[in-house]
């Protein structure tokens, strides 16, 4: 849409602030990063280093190309008619990135899956053996797939609910690119070996100074924007926001406090020792699924469950109770990952105790998120995407309740290094996380690329039920496959020796396995059938929203 | 380092228990306080998402 414009009156165009300070800054990184690479230790790290000068020189062409395109003067904060001229393009981005990011961290998932039942899939390669493509899962489904889906609802949200457009012109931007990047300097590290050896922390000290910067941004944009609200009321799932950004930038901190070998190399060394370090590491792990995996997607259910079931939470009060319930409680329960360990037994008893407490707020808000639907339960048959995000409560309900009875220490001690930890933690990743991730998906593309609904709502019926018959294969195989270890384990014989060698406990194993990785394949056809249906929702013409509309099941 | 630990360890069972549970004792006051204003502050809250601009 072009104007004409009278010469005279057209504001000359300048650089902004940020567009000239982030140019010099990229400029002299790339520079930094390339005498960087040339001296590197490790062809490994040298890759990292040229990965970062890669990005910082295609930024200063971004900006640039930027500048160039856009029109003189500020951003306007609200349109023409009126209304706040929202930032989605941001959203847009974390959307497909987190669609993309899932399919390929569940496929890694699948692949280790099989590894563990047929050893022959390793093929003998150190780059892709168990050993480091188990930490690229992981982080590619609660980093890449998980991390996107929490930045950009959280970006749509918080503006959605504050009335106000994303504070910054490119800070949103530098927040959203730079995470994708730590993803991407993350994972090639797993597979070239870089590591730190912590679980859900394995990236080294430079990606992890890389992400204290992008998260440090992150939290002012989104503090930013909820500052300039004009709600008087900050809604709930932006305080479940809030406690997610502020909490993972503590904990990272926390559990990173490492020095480097040398600014050449990617080695570095913990300042805790010992049973201290592995305090820190598990206080940090559990809050990881405390802060990240919980909190985050509980403002997902805060969010999403009610405007698509078009009715207010249940109860308001009890939300508020629900999250500061959880933030005074889940801090502590990090030590129950440390059960029979050399760390004192009276912190192993606290980390028991407050784990057993949290059943209470666990329960409290999934009886909050699922009351929301009450008077309205029919739109459970008639709506794929509200059922998918109910059933995500469920199983929210169901992983936190198994959750506490694990940690109590005499069943930990049949259920630790077992697969029924693993089953476990894919109850609550596959079934909450995940489900509440896929609803919010559903939801979000047709609202941000201006169509009535989802391209098929037949589809999204068949992602949820393929995936969930995926999810009952896996995690029923998995409790199986625990107990079953953790028997075979335990069981001596009558003169007081062990009744079963440890490998006949992984060849007992081995059925199992198979029905799991035919779970995975199971939960990831159905992703694939979610990526398809997003793409045809975005690239359909408008009118076909009308005619899916009409394929729909009657309301 | 040990009369660290030990200071630190006191404080948090003693004094740090009393002060949490007093904060969250504070939070439930606010939430369930019988009151009209805030009765309707939540209502006003918990509809937010619903409101369309």
């Amino acid at each position: 849409m072009s104007t004409i414009q009278d010469p005279i009156r057209t504001p000359a165009k300048a650089l902004r602030f940020g567009e000239a300070g982030l140019l010099v800054v990229f400029a002299a990184f790339a520079f930094f990063a390339i005498i960087v690479a040339a001296k590197a230790y490790t062809p490994a790290y040298a890759f990292h280093a040229y990965l970062f000068a890669a990005a910082s020189i295609a930024a200063v062409f971004a900006i640039g190309n930027r500048y160039m395109a856009r029109p003189a003067g500020p951003v306007p904060q609200v349109n023409a008619d009126g209304k706040p001229n929202y930032n989605f393009d941001v959203v847009k981005f974390c959307t497909i990135a987190a669609v993309v990011w899932g399919i390929a961290g569940f496929l890694v998932g699948v692949i280790a899956a099989l590894q563990l039942a047929f050893p022959v899939v390793n093929f003998d390669l150190p780059w892709i053996s168990f050993g480091r493509l188990r930490p690229l899962h992981t982080s590619a489904v609660i980093f890449a797939f998980g991390g996107n889906v929490l930045i950009g609802t959280s970006f749509y949200v918080v503006q959605r609910t504050s009335h106000a457009r994303l504070v910054g012109d490119l800070a949103p931007w530098f927040v959203v690119l730079g995470y994708n990047l730590f993803i991407v300097i993350a994972g090639t590290g797993y597979l070239l070996g870089i590591t730190q050896g912590k679980e859900y922390a394995e990236p080294e000290w430079y990606a992890d100074l890389f992400l204290t910067v992008v998260w440090v941004t992150y939290l002012l944009v989104f503090l930013g924007t909820i500052l300039k609200r004009k709600e008087p009321h900050i809604y709930v799932a932006n305080w479940f926001y809030l406690a997610f950004i502020i909490t993972i930038a503590v904990l990272h901190l926390g559990n990173n406090a490492s020095v480097p070998v040398s600014v050449f190399s990617p080695k570095s060394y913990i300042l805790w020792s010992g049973v201290q370090d592995a305090m820190f590491q598990w206080w940090y792990g559990h809050n990881a699924v405390g802060f990240f995996l919980t909190a985050g997607f509980l403002a997902l259910m805060y969010y999403f469950i009610p405007k698509r079931a078009e009715r207010p939470v249940y109860s308001y009060r009890l939300s508020i109770v629900h999250f500061w319930a959880l933030i005074f409680i889940y801090i502590w329960a990090g030590p129950h990952h440390l059960h029979y360990t050399s760390l004192p037994d009276w912190a192993q008893t606290l980390g028991m105790t407050f784990s057993i407490i949290l059943w209470m707020p666990s329960w409290g808000g999934m009886i909050n998120g699922l009351m929301t639907l009450s008077g309205a339960w029919d739109k459970l048959r008639t709506d794929p995407i509200i059922r998918m995000m109910v059933v995500a409560v469920a199983f929210y309900g169901m992983s936190t309740f198994e959750g506490p009875m694990m940690s109590v220490k005499a069943v930990n001690s049949l259920s630790h290094y077992t697969e029924w930890t693993i089953g476990h933690v894919h109850s609550g990743a596959l079934g909450w996380v995940a489900y509440i991730s896929f609803g919010a998906i559903y939801c979000m593309v047709p609202w941000l690329w201006n169509k009535r609904e989802m391209y098929s709502l037949k589809a999204v019926n068949w992602h949820f039920w393929v995936s969930t018959l995926g999810i009952v294969l896996y995690i029923s195989s998995m409790w199986v496959a625990g107990i079953l270890q953790g028997l075979m384990w335990r069981a001596y014989t009558q003169l007081g020796f062990l009744e079963y060698s440890f490998i006949e406990s992984v060849e007992a194993m081995h059925p199992l396995y198979v029905i799991r990785a035919i779970g995975g394949i199971l939960f990831l056809s159905g992703a694939l059938i979610m990526a398809w249906n997003v793409w045809k929702t975005i690239t359909m013409p408008e009118a076909a929203a009308e005619q899916s509309l009409a394929l729909a099941p009657a309301e | 380092m040990h009369e660290t630990y030990l200071w630190l360890a006191t404080f948090a069972q003693t004094w740090g228990l009393v002060l949490f549970v007093l904060g969250f004792l504070l939070v439930i006051a606010y939430v369930f306080w019988p009151s009209k204003t805030r009765k309707k502050e939540f209502d006003d809250a918990a509809n937010i998402p619903l409101k369309e601009d």
